[in-house]
């Protein structure tokens, strides 16, 4: 007996659907497994995250908190990998629309109109993330430097530019050494919804509709799909995929960038160290999850922030570490990576025989 | 510059580039075999957490040493598997592999101490720095190549022994083979799926080494984020040192004296910010990519394997 993949002609529809879904119980089995090693009783644990992330009013608005930063990450990260440009950089750019925010609130708030002090701050963060993704493209496009290992780098500095600046010249010279700037002025508090809900949801939801409407209803859109489909294919039609690279990265950037100065603006008030706990990475996550679709990144960003409020809740109930969160959404990322071989290919049991059966090629 | 100064900033250089060597030299070879490992930052992460956390309960720092080992080999199995049986997307299957391993690592820290407790802060056994006899006596060259620990020396073994591998034995031409034509490999008999598997696991044995010398050899301790970026710069130096083991010591000497530089900077009280002595090594990488990629595109030369990061389809070829 041998085990053959068959290419599929069409891509299963059913399987598409079916991996996710499956995945997502597999690696909750799995993550119970890692549980049980370390003697946890895995349904309890999971009973806790679930009530503490979906159970309450209260526990809803929070997994929207992280979602937020979730969900404009991973729209920056999924329209990057649409064009297959790997940027691992949200983290940075994300961190660098929060230094941009930041920069406006405790130094050019009281000069402006309080009116005038969000929209700058948004503004500014948008410029800082998208100059931040652009140096990585500018030298992806004309040198060819491998982006991943240079907007991972960028991640690094970028955070370390945060910490000496709230360390260092920015740090609260009344906050009796708290490690942070001082609090914002209240004209650069990004208004709240519900609970600590705010605007920046609604940055995400535009953001969305952003993103669909340039893939699927500009030429723009048409070109990032050929690039990431067929790199080749896109040449030969006279897709100038350098440009496409830098167009790309800015409005990648851009997008971290306000999920920074969401952060900044909607949440913390201040910049300090939890800026960066890691939505730029997550991002890829969520961004895979969803098949690079932006109403996927929606769904996929709601879901995954669950699963950290559902870690944090971890840690106050049951003393349990936080990474378990991680852990989990690690999991789920490779049973839908081995999963997906099941939407190209099928599997077929044959018994060996000395004339082995053509495989249906294309 | 005295002869002491000198010699102790090689001396951490070394120290400090043992880990980086370790992971480098395990990239190198699982590309080679023409699968691409994003996952080394998470591999020397658990590998570090595990060396330490059962050196700590064992007593036994070798003990540590093989746990590192087994947990490299069994992550590293993992991408194998998604990559080449499964025939995932390598980028995000080593991506998975690090954010993975990074929560994992975080999870062993908070948990594995006494009683259930972090792992910060402790203090288990290591392997301590050990004078050769006679060459470790010798001025400046002993201080620093011949005082380290053994994890180092091993080293000094295993970087020629690789290169000759690679270069100049019949499997190590199958190896660089099945990255460079796995269709030609495969017409000579050789078993390209087993290969791939094989070097893959082989070069998550070594990170796990690279991570076991953090917390047994170069801190000696558990820090959350304890890698700090190595296995990312590990990845960037396989480019500098274009897929070849020898050349990889340079890249790994380079970094290690960022480090040394770094430390030393400190030590002396200087004016810099710390945040910004922290950036180096990671401002370095881009500026170290940069200038490579530029050359060797002058140079009009192609240094990786061909087939890294694509799935072998037998039943599609032709």
């Amino acid at each position: 007996m041998i085990l053959i993949f068959e290419k599929r002609l069409t891509r299963s529809r059913r399987a598409a659907l079916l991996v996710p879904i499956l995945s997502f119980v597999l690696a909750l089995a799995f993550g119970g497994l890692i549980l049980i090693a370390f003697g946890i009783n895995p349904l309890r644990a999971y009973r806790v995250m679930v009530q503490g992330s979906l159970g309450s009013r209260y526990a809803l608005t929070e997994t929207l908190v992280k979602a937020i930063p979730l969900m404009l990450t991973g729209l920056g990260v999924a329209i990057a990998f649409r064009m297959l440009f790997w940027n691992i950089g949200a983290e940075g750019q994300l961190a660098m629309g929060g230094i941009a925010a930041a920069y406006v609130a405790l130094f050019l708030s009281d000069r402006l109109p309080a009116f005038l002090v969000l929209p700058l701050m948004f503004l500014l963060a948008l410029l800082a993330g998208a100059l931040w993704g652009l140096i990585p493209a500018l030298l992806k496009a004309y040198i060819g430097v491998n982006e991943i290992l240079t907007t991972l780098m960028m991640n690094y500095i970028a955070i370390l530019l945060v910490e000496y600046l709230y360390l260092g010249p920015w740090r609260d010279p009344e906050g009796y050494g708290f490690p942070g700037t001082a609090p914002f002025p209240e004209s650069a508090w990004l208004p709240r919804l519900t609970g600590r809900v705010h605007a920046g949801l609604l940055f995400a939801l535009l953001a969305a509709l952003l993103l669909w409407f340039i893939l699927n209803r500009t030429r723009w859109g048409y070109e990032i799909r050929v690039i990431g489909e067929n790199p080749r294919a896109a040449r030969y039609t006279g897709i100038s995929i350098a440009r496409n690279i830098l167009l790309v990265m800015l409005l990648s950037g851009g997008l971290a960038g306000i999920a920074g100065m969401a952060e900044v603006a909607g949440i913390a008030r201040r910049l300090y160290h939890g800026l960066t706990v890691g939505y730029g990475y997550t991002a890829i996550i969520v961004a895979w999850l969803a098949n690079l679709n932006p109403w996927g990144v929606l769904l996929v960003g709601f879901l995954m922030g669950a699963l950290l409020v559902g870690g944090d809740q971890l840690q106050i109930a049951m003393q349990l570490p936080a990474a378990v969160a991680l852990i989990l959404q690690g999991a789920i990322l490779f049973f839908v990576l081995g999963g997906s071989i099941f939407v190209n290919y099928r599997i077929r049991l044959i018994r060996e025989t000395h004339e082995p059966s053509q495989p249906v090629t294309q | 510059m005295n002869e002491a100064l000198i010699a102790s900033i090689l001396s951490i250089t070394i120290r400090a580039g043992t880990s980086l060597l370790y992971a480098t030299l395990g990239e190198i070879y699982t590309e080679r075999a023409g699968v691409l490992n994003l996952g080394v930052e998470g591999i020397m992460m658990v590998s570090a957490a595990t060396a330490f956390a059962v050196a700590y309960h064992s007593g036994s720092a070798w003990l540590g040493l093989m746990a590192a080992l087994a947990a490299g080999a069994l992550l590293a199995l993992l991408h194998a598997f998604l990559a080449v049986t499964m025939r995932a997307d390598q980028v995000v299957s080593g991506l998975a592999l690090t954010l993975f391993g990074t929560g994992l690592a975080s999870f062993m820290g908070q948990r594995l101490g006494p009683g259930g407790t972090t792992m910060v802060g402790l203090q288990g056994p290591s392997f301590q720095r050990t004078p050769l006899p006679l060459l470790g006596d010798l001025p400046v060259v002993g201080r620093s190549l011949f005082q380290q620990d053994i994890l180092t020396y091993g080293l000094y073994l295993l970087v020629p022994l690789l290169w000759f591998y690679l270069y100049r034995t019949q499997p190590g031409l199958h190896l660089r083979a099945v990255g460079e034509s796995p269709q030609t490999a495969d017409a000579m008999g050789v078993n390209v799926i087993g290969t791939r598997y094989l070097y893959t696991v082989f070069g998550g044995v070594l990170m796990g080494l690279g991570g076991a010398h953090l917390s047994l050899g170069y801190l000696q301790g558990w820090a959350e984020n304890i890698t700090g970026g190595r296995g990312w710069i590990a990845i960037a130096l396989v480019i500098f040192a274009t897929w070849d083991p020898l050349r990889a010591v340079v890249g790994a000497l380079l970094f290690g004296g960022i480090n040394a530089i770094q430390f030393r900077m400190q030590a002396a009280g200087t004016t810099i910010p710390a945040s910004f002595l922290n950036m180096m090594p990671y401002f370095f990488t881009i500026l170290v990519l940069v200038i490579i990629t530029w050359w060797e595109a002058v140079r009009k030369r192609v240094g990786a394997p061909a087939a890294l990061g694509l799935p072998y389809m037998r039943e599609e070829k032709g």
